[in-house]
């Protein structure tokens, strides 16, 4: 099977401070997405997760080529994107096949767009779409999520969170892309709506064929809806497996304690230490050491002078820590 | 069997009515509530179930188009509904105390957190010019802030959310107040920083005997935090109970369907549910009957009659004509 995204080496370093000239001092850079390598298969979910700062939103602008990469290959359908500049894939005909459903619909879309306008946008911008075709593939869209053609007339604040998390998704699915990338789309949902907005999008899902990438911090969440999942911390992949797997029998110290930290309704929650303190600094780190030692709950002088690279540990899983063991 | 605790703060058939371009909306309901030194309690609903408004109408920080119209808060011996603005000045930040969501938003941008709990000191602390700096200090140093001299000197721009957030417990803590109000306290942090945020609480409430509010959209966070829940719905209290209770044996069909909707660590997409309908339009008038009656598939006749919270078992209340 051949992946539909696939990413190589992809880096992202912003440089900040005393860049330019007359300044003679070598420029810093943020790391903020650091070798990361992943793919996505036909119809797969992969959630990201990690807490903010962690690059999620640097990685999803680079998949979604909103931003130029440092280095790396970002293979889609069997093509390179990386090398099109971020600024000529505005117009570039993948772009209708890579969408995102952006976190809470109410600041994201138009407040002057009426429900239709904040669909049509990208249908006209993307896929010239006029007239009656235009019509037809909106009413077309939101339909497939739910939106009763009535609502199609209002604007944002005219609808519920429910309805305009719907807008959102219906704006997102109009142009038939391949892959979604979903970046906390219930994050501003009650819970009474937010089961209906998951159901939504794994329906849409197996419907459209689509894969997604699924943007979050809510762990519960991404468990529900995930085949697999990317642990990120400070710009790097700490842990990836099945969604299920790393939840149950977290292997890397981080994501034990970010499990751990996950409020549970039912029964007692995993014995792992509190992580205390925050993320180092991610610009220039230390190429040599872990990003999470210093902060590590179990880590040891190695951390300090061998980064970690991604072992594999069977079942589809790679962790990168040195002293993580197999499951079980 | 729970030891007897004093209540803290008492809230008895507190009802608040916001005017509207739309008409007068009926934003709570005779809510009543207690609770006990060192005992947390949760209140837990919807967006729009009134439970932010609760705590400002127990704060006296209604806005204006907000009015108190019946209901007793006790806080020991003071009806703070009856107390005049004068006088609630003194108690909030001194007796009551309130963290709010979006900590970075809720400090002063433009001056020195060290100099914000200074502020606090200085007022309501006993603190005097010549101490407030160094008590400053010590107070980040007691929420657990590395380097608090240096830090004290720190905007909150400078500082990271879940920073401010015990910043802002700094200042609430400031002067040892008996109650302490916390609004969606972690809502946009980690959930790493989530969970020490919370610990920090809990132990100052501990360390002090405060009694707490804590204020929460997220069921599975009250759970973990809260000795008690009591689930709003549409400025109705629906049901009160300890929280092993409540989430166990459920008695109103709005706090099971609540529990349904919400994910667990073992529970599939499939077998969760959605809380159908939404909440009903609270302009009418009076609606003194039950809210959610609209939404529920167990409605009777019965439930058209005036709705008051009835005891279910000890400890345990629920409003509902017809309970599971």
């Amino acid at each position: 099977m051949t992946a539909l995204l696939e990413l190589e080496n992809l880096r992202k370093h912003f440089p900040v401070g005393r860049t330019g000239w007359p300044s003679k001092a070598a420029p810093s850079f943020v790391h903020a997405v650091d070798d990361v390598s992943l793919a996505v298969q036909p119809g797969e979910t992969l959630g990201l997760v990690g807490e903010s700062g962690c690059g999620k939103s640097t990685l999803v602008r680079l998949i979604t080529r909103l931003l130029d990469v440092t280095g790396g290959k970002i293979w889609f359908n069997r093509r390179e994107l990386a090398e099109v500049p971020a600024r000529l894939f505005a117009r570039d005909d993948d772009r209708a096949h890579i969408q995102m459903v952006f976190q809470d619909a109410g600041e994201s879309i138009n407040p002057r767009f009426t429900a239709a306008d904040a669909i049509a946008d990208p249908l006209r911008r993307l896929l010239g779409l006029r007239g009656a075709a235009l019509r037809s593939r909106i009413e077309e869209a939101a339909l497939q999520c739910g939106l009763p053609l009535e609502l199609l007339g209002r604007f944002p604040h005219q609808l519920s969170g429910g309805q305009r998390a719907r807008v959102g998704i219906a704006r997102a699915i109009g142009t038939r892309p391949r892959l979604l990338i979903l970046d906390e789309p219930t994050a501003a949902l009650d819970v009474s709506v937010q089961v209906t907005v998951l159901k939504l999008l794994q329906t849409l899902k197996v419907d459209l064929g689509l894969s997604y990438i699924f943007v979050s911090h809510d762990l519960n969440v991404v468990r529900l809806l995930c085949d697999r999942v990317v642990v990120m911390y400070l710009g790097r992949i700490v842990e990836t497996g099945p969604a299920r797997a790393v939840f149950e029998t977290p292997l890397h110290p981080y994501t034990r304690s970010l499990v751990a930290a996950v409020p549970r309704l039912d029964g007692p929650r995993p014995d792992a230490p509190r992580l205390v303190g925050d993320p180092r600094s991610p610009i220039d780190p230390d190429p040599n050491a872990c990003r999470f030692y210093g902060r590590c709950p179990v880590g040891v002088a190695r951390c300090g002078t061998e980064m970690p690279a991604l072992r594999d540990f069977g079942g589809g899983r790679d962790v990168a820590c040195h002293l993580a063991e197999g499951p079980g | 069997m729970m030891a007897p605790t004093t209540d803290v703060l008492r809230v008895e058939d507190l009802s608040v009515a916001f005017q509207t371009r739309g008409g007068l909306v009926r934003a709570l309901d005779r809510v009543g509530f207690t609770v006990g030194a060192g005992q947390t309690m949760a209140l837990v609903g919807e967006s729009g179930s009134g439970k932010s408004v609760t705590a400002y109408a127990v704060m006296g920080l209604l806005e204006t188009a907000g009015r108190v119209t019946g209901g007793r808060a006790f806080l020991g011996q003071t009806d703070l509904l009856a107390t005049p603005p004068r006088t609630m000045a003194r108690i909030r930040g001194r007796r009551i105390a309130m963290i709010f969501q979006n900590p970075r938003a809720a400090l002063n941008p433009i001056r020195a957190v060290g100099k914000q709990i200074a502020d606090v000191l200085l007022r309501h602390g006993g603190a005097t010019r010549s101490n407030a700096r160094d008590r400053a200090i010590e107070a980040l140093r007691a929420v657990g802030i590395p380097d608090p001299a240096r830090r004290a000197k720190a905007y909150p721009f400078e500082l990271s959310g879940g920073m401010c957030q015990r910043v802002m417990i700094a200042i609430a803590v400031a002067a040892r107040p008996d109650l302490l109000i916390a609004d969606e306290p972690t809502t946009g942090l980690d959930v790493t920083t989530q969970a020490v945020v919370m610990d920090l609480i809990g132990a100052m409430a501990r360390g002090s005997g405060m009694a707490t509010i804590l204020i929460t959209h997220d069921l599975a966070l009250a759970a973990e935090r809260a000795n008690r829940i009591a689930v709003m719905h549409a400025g109705h209290m629906v049901e009160e109970a300890d929280t092993a209770t409540l989430l166990a044996r459920p008695r109103h069909p709005y706090t099971a369907r609540l529990i349904a909707a919400t994910p667990t660590a073992a529970g599939s997409l499939a077998s969760l549910q959605s809380v159908p309908g939404g909440l009903p339009d609270l302009r009418q008038a009076d609606r003194l009957h039950c809210r959610y009656a609209g939404r529920c598939e167990r409605r009777q006749d019965a439930c058209d009659a005036v709705l008051t919270m009835r005891p279910a078992a000890p400890g345990h209340a629920v409003a509902c004509w017809n309970p599971l």
